[in-house]
């Protein structure tokens, strides 16, 4: 992992996101010192103007794949890093963004630019692993800044990431949450979505909104039965349900499109 | 626990509940019983009386749970909720060790403390004493004690309240766990609602011998005797389901390749939350973590279930990979290899896996969807639920 002597560097690449990946990692305060003595950040603008050229121990990639150009730069990271982290629903999923790949970009294009001729755009947003091959995803909208931490240290370690694949309800019992779903009828996506928040809007009375993507074995279509069979959910509101930051996760996307055929 | 030295049946009128909880507290126990919290009935620390569910109830079916204000007085005229007394015995999370570092040659392992906290459960429903004796069986009196859950266990006061209002999920009185409790507990309490509202009381230990007599009692007539028996015969006529054990493990192991197993599969979302509201599951996993610097490593303990996909990992990758695999594994340890395992099912009927279910995926429906289908003299077949895809 050293680059002879030195500490391991680390390069953080934004493509189609909103920035707020890369804040968690600003903000993880307690632990940014700490970041900054044991890697040799080399390359972040959105916390320094400091450039130290690649080849790169560690990138952590946060983004959407949405233009040609993304798909030639992503190409380009992948071949000057070690290991690739992708972080966040966009580069993982695709994003908030990928909510295009449902309807017409020529006509979303024509709506929202004075020019549209000249935004070079790709019909479709999509995930990282799309284009090139990734080490580790992190998921989340944005990604937990603990979760981000725990992977540095396991990088920095040789040791394998606590990263689990279960269902947020694991988390939520293990925190000893009331269940929302099933003590108040709030709809709630915990039982389809991966841990990683620590079930943090059940704590807080609401319903999970997914988006730390699908499960390791989702099985939405069946939790969408029982939300409209027992609670009254609607197709038009089914498909919302699953059609937010990770709409385009396979798991998400099919069961979403399943609501597009019946919905009125 | 030791027989009952001296005392009969007695009466506690109701205001010595609150002397009972100090008491309890004056000796250093924490009071852990039933108190209203997000508009739940769940077990937490209770500081008086005050914090029982006075005039509260419940109303539980498949995935759902809804807990209402009565015009009622009663305190225990509720079902079993989420949380259940493995929260306190073995908890959801438990560190182990921690190892530190100062240089690259050497590292210490220190050992976590164990501390035997004083915990007095009131309000045990029949379940939930069943659910702890087999919890007892598999933690410590297998070849190994698990040191956390002895250190946890070695110093409780168990307490019980007859069950009067089972839930739409019960179904105790199949499983012969309940409602009616005649040992396992320090004290035996059964909330008597006819005329002045009372408590029979009757001793299952010295400690709680020791305990009544700190406490206002008079001892009880053949009529508070009648009262209780009316309670408790009435609560295991109201069980809101019933499981046919008969043969019940051969009959799940004989049919390892069931279709309905498919079709619980298509319906299961494996999300896990049976197991991990079930009293009795004990599965763990392991998780080491290290820190930033490589100074510090921790070694955790945590709930784990047989429905993730790590569970199940043995090299080189998951052998239950299906959902179906990972529920058949469920129930048929539940109910069928717990007994070869243990001695005793692994289910003591307290519905809490029906109605925590997101989806409502009922046991007792599986069960005997599965008799059904076997049963020679039945016309009926394995119905899928409606609605079923994948
Ligand atoms: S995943 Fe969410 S928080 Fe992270 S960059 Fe994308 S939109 Fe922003
Ligand atoms: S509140 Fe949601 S995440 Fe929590 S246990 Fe219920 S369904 Fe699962
Ligand atoms: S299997 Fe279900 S009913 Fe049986 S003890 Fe566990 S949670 Fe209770
Ligand atoms: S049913 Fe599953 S989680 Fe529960 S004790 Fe058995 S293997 Fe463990
Ligand atoms: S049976 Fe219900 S609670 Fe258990 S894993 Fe399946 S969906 Fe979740």
């Amino acid at each position: 992992m050293d680059q002879g002597i030195g500490r391991p560097t680390v390069a953080v690449w934004k493509f189609a996101s909103c920035d707020g990946c890369q804040l968690s990692l600003l903000s993880a305060e307690d632990e940014l010192l700490s970041i900054a003595e044991e890697v040799h950040i080399a390359y972040f603008l959105e916390a320094t103007r400091e450039v130290v050229e690649g080849p790169y121990d560690l990138s952590l990639v946060e983004g959407s794949i949405s233009t040609p150009d993304d798909a030639e730069r992503i190409r380009h990271v992948r071949d000057i890093s070690t290991t690739l982290i992708t972080i966040g629903a966009c580069a993982t999923a695709g994003g908030i963004q990928a909510l295009r790949n449902f309807g017409d970009l020529d006509a979303f294009r024509s709506l929202v630019y004075a020019r549209p001729e000249v935004v070079a755009s790709l019909a479709d947003s999509t995930a990282i692993a799309e284009h090139v091959p990734v080490d580790l995803a992190l998921r989340g909208c944005p990604i937990e800044t603990d979760q981000l931490v725990e992977v540095i240290s396991a990088v920095l370690a040789g040791r394998k990431p606590l990263t689990p694949t279960h269902s947020v309800c694991v988390e939520c019992k293990l925190r000893g949450n009331l269940c929302v779903a099933v003590a108040d009828g709030t709809p709630c996506l915990g039982p389809v979505t991966q841990a990683g928040c620590g079930a943090r809007c059940p704590a807080f009375a609401r319903g999970c909104y997914g988006c730390f993507g699908p499960t390791e074995s989702p099985n939405p279509a069946s939790l969408s039965d029982w939300l409209e069979e027992g609670l009254g959910v609607d197709h038009p509101e089914l498909l919302r349900l699953y059609r937010t930051f990770n709409a385009d996760a396979p798991a998400f996307r099919t069961e979403s499109r399943r609501h597009e055929e019946v919905a009125p | 626990m030791a027989g009952p030295q001296h005392v009969g049946a007695a009466i506690l009128a109701v205001d010595e509940l609150d002397p009972l909880i100090v008491a309890l507290r004056d000796d250093g126990y924490r009071v852990v019983g039933p108190t209203v919290r997000d508009g739940a009935i769940v077990h937490a620390d209770l500081e008086s009386a005050a914090d029982l569910p006075r005039g509260w109830t419940d109303e539980q079916g498949p995935g759902t749970y809804r807990a209402r204000p009565t015009d009622g007085d009663a305190r225990f005229s509720y079902a079993v909720g989420p949380s259940s007394p493995k929260r306190e015995l073995f908890p959801p999370r438990q560190r182990l060790w921690t190892a530190t570092s100062d240089s690259d040659a050497s590292f210490q392992v220190v050992e976590e403390a164990r501390e035997s906290p004083r915990i007095a459960f009131l309000g045990l429903r029949g379940c939930e004493l069943a659910a702890i004796r087999i919890q007892d069986r598999v933690f410590l009196r297998g070849s190994y004690q698990d040191e956390v859950y002895a250190a946890n266990r070695s110093d409780t006061l168990l307490i019980a309240v007859e069950c009067g209002s089972p839930a739409g999920t019960c179904f105790c009185a199949s499983m012969g766990t309940g409602p009616r409790v005649d040992d396992g507990a320090d004290l035996i309490l059964t909330e008597l609602l006819d005329g002045d509202p009372r408590f029979l009381v009757r001793v299952g230990s010295d400690a709680g011998a020791a305990l009544l007599e700190r406490l206002a009692y008079r001892d009880a007539t053949a009529a508070d005797l009648d009262a209780r028996e009316q309670v408790v015969t009435a609560a295991a006529e109201r069980m809101g389901r019933t499981l046919d054990v008969d043969g019940l493990p051969d009959l799940l192991m004989d049919n390892l390749d069931h279709p309905r197993w498919d079709a619980v599969a298509d319906r299961c979302l494996a999300c896990a939350n049976c197991t991990l509201v079930c009293p009795t599951c004990f599965c763990s996993t392991i998780e080491d973590t290290t820190d930033l610097r490589g100074q510090t490593a921790h070694r955790d303990r945590r709930w784990d279930s047989c429905f993730g996909l790590e569970f199940s990992h043995a090299t080189p990758a998951s052998i239950r990979t299906s959902t179906k695999a990972r529920y058949r594994q469920w129930m048929t340890h539940k109910l069928a290899t717990w007994v070869e395992q243990f001695g005793t099912s692994g289910c003591v009927g307290c519905g809490r896996c029906i109605t925590w279910c997101p989806v409502g995926i009922d046991i007792t429906e599986e069960a005997a969807a599965i008799r059904r289908a076997s049963d020679p003299t039945s016309a009926d077949l394995p119905v899928p639920p409606t609605g079923a895809r994948r």
